[in-house]
């Protein structure tokens, strides 16, 4: 009796886990616009930051050799040898085109987006700068300088996919993307080299580094941080940091070179 | 053996699967005055479907790997044919289109032999596979001017426009899909993909009439290298441009051009042909918008 009890019982609930919404699982923070609320009242002078330095160990691969034959112009305005331009080290190891980043640690505060756009510029076939970090639905201004066409096509994972010529002498293209991913691959399908790196963050503490590894997250909350460093073939690495008020902390990041 | 304690059971069960099959999923769909119901399209689609795009719309189903293009997986919510401009999702009646039509030169079917409601309610399932349908609207669909006559001039307008937007780039300069960057083509997926070769007198994938054309340009291709020039071109430019594509496409008369296997080079071995659509059927689905 108590079995088949339990069978009844099995079967009048099944129906109940068939009520849950199918699908690829409901709507999660991170599918969520990142941006709405005004930005948080920063509770700092301005003087609290984390700033340091970037630098690759091990042997940085060789670099692939880019072949611009089919457009003269762009081969043109780069000398003889082209190569890609993922990997940019300066003295003693400093990597270049790497984003550091607050990971975690601002709670739930929202931040706005800047009134202004970031741009990325398509010069000599290649994207300029050849990462661009930006806030969640801040304009982002597409030019090219080209006298050749080129389309702009972000492959996102979270945000909308989309496609678009843009032949010579035409306005930018304007976008945003309403969801913190990082980073977008964003490439030219024209030009197999054209390669670029869209990052969206829902807040901005952000930065990308130059030839010299360096990086400056300025205006920070008084807090307990995880900083991220990305780099995109090398991966990511983080760091916990508490800083007070008007505090000012060192951070340096490694990341280990492998090939690709 | 039946008692009533039985019966008062089953008839719970009952009542609760068919509670669980009508509320169970968060999407619908809707063409003209039939609305789609998604449970009875999951079993459409475990049926016809799931065998190439898998049983969780990944596109991954078991015959998936046999076939170029590769099937659409529906849970990036991607999609080639659409009215809408790039970077939206399509309208309910995109994937319709779609499902009527099949994609010709892929192994993509016409589902014309289900009835509407059947397709309107595979509809309604398959947008359940992407959050995307849940948390985004579809943009407006790109408004389509009437089209002028085609004359000598606007035939040559487009002949430069040809040039002056770089379609020759892929196309190739007389519309053979063999310009300088055919080659290197990829998918989303990082999958190579050959750009449309207008000598071959194939159809198009997202339909066959000069509108179709007009929007295949003006939309873009999602998923492809074939971007939009919603921004570039002008209505009339566009036209222009529709006119002088025709002049590319050789039309071999007298000889279906439908359900012939085809020997891509290269490629190994011939693409499953999609089944016989006649203009009848063509037709009778425009009317069925």
């Amino acid at each position: 009796m108590r079995i088949r009890n339990l069978y009844l019982i099995t079967v009048l609930l099944l129906p109940l886990t068939l009520l849950q919404p199918h699908g690829v699982g409901a709507a999660s923070g991170a599918g969520n616009p990142s941006v709405g609320g005004p930005a948080a009242p920063l509770d700092s002078n301005g003087a609290s930051a984390v700033s340091g330095t970037v630098k690759m160990v091990g042997q940085a691969p060789k670099l692939a050799s880019i072949n611009m034959a089919q457009e003269p112009a762009c081969a043109k305005m780069h000398g003889t040898q082209m190569t890609s331009g993922e990997v940019v080290t300066g003295a003693d190891g400093t990597l270049g085109n790497v984003i550091v980043y607050v990971s975690s640690g601002l709670g739930d505060r929202a931040f706005g987006p800047p009134s202004q756009p970031a741009i990325i510029d398509q010069k000599g076939c290649v994207y300029s700068p050849h990462i661009i970090a930006l806030q969640a639905n801040q304009k982002l201004e597409v030019v090219n300088s080209d006298q050749t066409s080129h389309n702009i096509h972000p492959l996102p994972v979270n945000n909308r996919e989309w496609n678009k010529s843009q032949p010579p002498g035409m306005p930018p293209i304007e976008a945003t993307f309403a969801r913190e991913e990082i980073a977008i691959p964003v490439k030219c399908n024209v030009h197999p080299w054209m390669k670029s790196y869209i990052a969206v963050f829902k807040h901005p503490y952000f930065a990308v580094t130059g030839k010299d590894g360096g990086f400056e997250l300025r205006n920070l909350p008084p807090g307990t941080y995880t900083i991220t460093a990305w780099h995109e073939k090398f991966g990511a690495t983080e760091q916990k940091i508490t800083i007070g008020a008007n505090e000012a902390k060192k951070l340096d990041f490694v990341l280990k070179a492998r090939s690709y | 053996m039946i008692t009533p304690r039985n019966t008062l059971v089953a008839g719970a069960c009952l009542v609760l699967s068919v509670f669980s099959l009508t509320v169970g999923f968060s999407q619908e769909s809707q063409i003209g005055s039939l609305n789609g119901n998604a449970a009875h399209g999951k079993q459409l689609y475990r049926r016809y479907c799931a065998g190439c795009h898998g049983d969780e719309g990944n596109g991954e189903g078991e015959n998936a790997r046999h076939l170029d293009p590769r099937p659409r997986d529906f849970t990036a919510a991607v999609f080639k044919c659409r009215s809408t401009p790039t970077g939206s999702l399509p309208l309910d009646s995109d994937l319709y289109s779609t499902l009527e039509r099949g994609v010709h030169a892929s192994a993509m079917p016409s589902w014309y032999p289900l009835t509407r409601q059947e397709r309107v309610d595979l509809i309604a399932y398959i947008k359940n596979f992407s959050q995307r349908f849940r948390e985004e609207k579809p943009q407006p669909p790109l408004p389509i001017p009437a089209e002028p006559p085609a004359s000598s001039e606007s035939i040559s307008h487009g002949k430069q426009l040809f040039q002056k937007m770089e379609c020759w780039k892929c196309h190739g300069a007389d519309g053979h899909g063999n310009g300088p960057s055919a080659v290197t083509l990829m998918d989303s997926k990082n999958r190579p993909i050959a750009p449309y070769d207008f000598t071959s007198g194939e159809r198009f994938k997202c339909g066959e009439s000069n509108q179709d054309l007009y929007r295949i340009f003006m939309t873009g291709l999602d998923g492809t290298p074939m971007p939009s020039f919603m921004e570039d071109l002008k209505p009339e430019e566009a036209w222009d441009l529709v006119h002088y594509l025709r002049t590319l496409q050789k039309k071999p008369e007298g000889q279906s051009r439908q359900g012939i296997a085809r020997i891509i080079p290269g490629k190994g071995p011939a693409k499953p042909a999609s089944p016989q659509v006649t203009a009848e059927q063509q037709s009778i689905a425009s009317k069925n918008h």
